[in-house]
């Protein structure tokens, strides 16, 4: 594409900017505000950032959303590196069209279709619903954007030094250890961020999923924002704001390190399914 | 040639095997059961429908089974116009968003591509970091500015453009505002992708030849975008039409997507035949746009085995 931006390129990117950030920045300037009202500016105050420290409620949803995120995303960083090994590497197999389809389907599949038929799953097999239902939804939603992440970068590196390793009389499993997983580590890392995030995002599949002494975050949140706006939901929203862009400069200084420019643009975002699809 | 592809072994088949029975057993069965489940008719029971298809039994029991399968959810699905207007609005707010987000996502992908190439990955970063922030973050995040008492109106009120506060909460355009914004990123990703690739010297061979600039764009750009248009439309259209919570915090109670549809078949009814029968016609209704979807996708990994 040629460069030379004019004034109405300049403007389209600035406006869009601005229409992505503004909500944030009056949702964190919000949770600073001494007032329990919106329109009223009650000077700045920490006063809902205190009050979330006795919320016994949302401090214990807040540590079940943390354990059902590392679980679930790393269960969903092995198995989604896999399956995109699977459809990088091993070449043909019966099924694979299947496999595929299953692959792909969950990135665009409504969050209610997902969550009901996992639900019944569940209660299909008898299992009690809590932690291990959610953590196991989460994997299969998570996994799908593991592997769209680390297959782009699979279908990015040079096959020559993993033919060369094998030419050389190197073992599959060792050459997988010794060149090809160091070549797509920065990769692995992004997507568990990725399935950490998404994980903590979701509140429709968790809805579904979840038991009695299983309230994620989200689940949480939702209900107490359906009874309207408190200045608290501001403040932990706030802060789940800044642990969440922290992880995401982070993992893409991580991705930076190891893998080129092109990459690390691909691996952006959780719409980084883009990057395989060019 | 494929390095691990001559020698299949045990090891190649367990690398296999294992994503693809995880998949089988949380994706694939759980759309039989939602099937099986929306030919069952709801009672009063644990789990609340019959029937319930019991291994035990046998033959015998298969047999009883398949004969007490009804249609019944679905009769009652094309009976009540309620559902067939939650397709419908569905279907609206999904196609008016999905052009919107198009008419203004497009600019924003043009934009980032013609920036100074130093730029770029800033630019694609602050578009998507936003987006690493909770889904439900930001749409309370609108709440808060679309509210009664909220900024909005606050500063139409102060500006005096109007007299009185508007109700923008609980309406259509509340839907929009939250659909766009939660979605602007999956228009402008795959929109970036393809301008960022066009080859400038066929922009360059078009002014040569005395094409004017917007002509060029029309005629060469455009056309070579067309891919990244139809990624970013189908990766916004087929989420948006199932959308649960952004018309549940944002919109109206006077008409449901068809998304609140099943959720409130599910956990307020608990009519759980209805809600799988709601979701196996929703899951008909996105399977072609689903399904071009994949086509999408693979293309590139597809291409590389040959």
């Amino acid at each position: 594409m040629k460069r030379g931006a004019s004034a109405f390129n300049a403007l389209s990117v600035s406006i869009g900017l601005a229409f992505l950030y503004l909500p944030i920045v009056v949702l964190v300037t919000y949770s600073f505000n001494g007032s329990r009202l919106v329109t009223v500016w009650g000077g700045w105050s920490l006063a809902w950032y205190r009050e979330l420290l006795h919320d016994h409620v949302i401090l214990q949803a807040a540590w079940v959303s943390l354990r059902v995120g590392v679980v679930s995303a790393s269960a969903a960083t092995i198995l989604g590196t896999l399956a995109a090994i699977v459809l990088v590497r091993l070449g043909d197999f019966r099924g694979r069209l299947l496999f595929s389809g299953m692959v792909y389907a969950p990135l665009v599949m409504p969050e209610v279709i997902t969550g009901l038929s996992l639900l019944l799953l569940f209660v299909a097999l008898d299992v009690d619903r809590g932690f291990w239902t959610i953590t196991a939804a989460h994997t299969t939603l998570t996994m799908c954007f593991v592997t769209v992440i680390v297959q782009s970068r699979l279908i990015g590196f040079d096959q020559s030094l993993e033919e060369a390793a094998m030419d050389l009389g190197c073992p599959p499993f060792k050459t997988f250890l010794t060149i090809t997983l160091p070549l797509i580590a920065p990769a692995i890392a992004a997507g568990w961020m990725l399935a950490f995030s998404l994980s903590l995002d979701d509140l429709v599949i968790a809805s579904f999923t979840t038991g009695p002494g299983a309230t994620t975050l989200p689940i949480r949140i939702y209900s107490e924002v359906r009874l309207g706006v408190k200045p608290e939901i501001n403040a932990i929203c706030t802060i789940m704001i800044v642990v969440v862009a922290l992880g995401a400069i982070a993992s893409s200084l991580i991705a930076k390190r190891g893998a080129s420019q092109r990459e690390s643009e691909a691996l952006g975002a959780r719409s980084s399914e883009f990057g395989a699809m060019q | 040639m494929h390095p691990f592809r001559q020698n299949r072994s045990w090891g190649a088949w367990a690398v296999i095997l294992t994503p693809y029975l995880w998949l089988v057993v949380f994706f694939l069965a759980p759309f039989v059961i939602v099937l099986k489940i929306s030919l069952s008719q709801a009672a009063l029971s644990q789990p609340p429908y019959s029937p319930i298809f019991d291994i035990t039994a046998g033959w015998a029991g298969l047999a009883a089974f398949f004969g007490n399968l009804s249609f019944e959810s679905y009769r009652l699905l094309s009976a009540d116009l309620i559902y067939l207007f939650s397709y419908l609005k569905s279907l609206e707010v999904g196609a008016i968003s999905t052009a919107v987000l198009f008419a203004i996502g497009y600019p924003i992908a043009y934009g980032i591509a013609r920036s100074p190439r130093s730029w770029q990955p800033l630019l694609v970063m602050a578009v998507v970091l936003p987006f690493w922030t909770s889904f439900l973050i930001r749409v309370y995040a609108w709440i808060n500015i679309l509210q009664h008492d909220g900024l909005l109106n606050d500063i139409l009120l102060r500006l005096h453009i109007v007299d009185s506060p508007v109700a923008w909460l609980s309406s259509d355009t509340a839907i929009y505002i939250g659909v766009v914004y939660s979605y602007l990123p999956f228009m402008v990703l795959p929109l970036y992708a393809t301008l960022e690739k066009i080859d400038g010297t066929l922009l360059e061979a078009a002014a040569d030849l005395g094409c004017p600039r917007w002509k060029t764009f029309w005629l060469v750009t455009f056309p070579l975008s067309l891919p990244g248009v139809a990624a970013g439309a189908l990766l916004c259209f087929i989420p948006i039409v199932g959308e649960y919570v952004i018309p549940d915090l944002l919109g109206g109670s006077e008409s449901q997507m068809i998304g609140q549809s099943l959720w409130t078949e599910f956990f307020s009814s608990r009519d759980w035949p209805v809600a799988s029968a709601i979701a196996m016609a929703l899951l008909a209704l996105l399977l072609i746009p689903i399904l071009f979807y994949e086509r999408l996708q693979q293309g590139p990994i597809e291409g590389r085995l040959q």
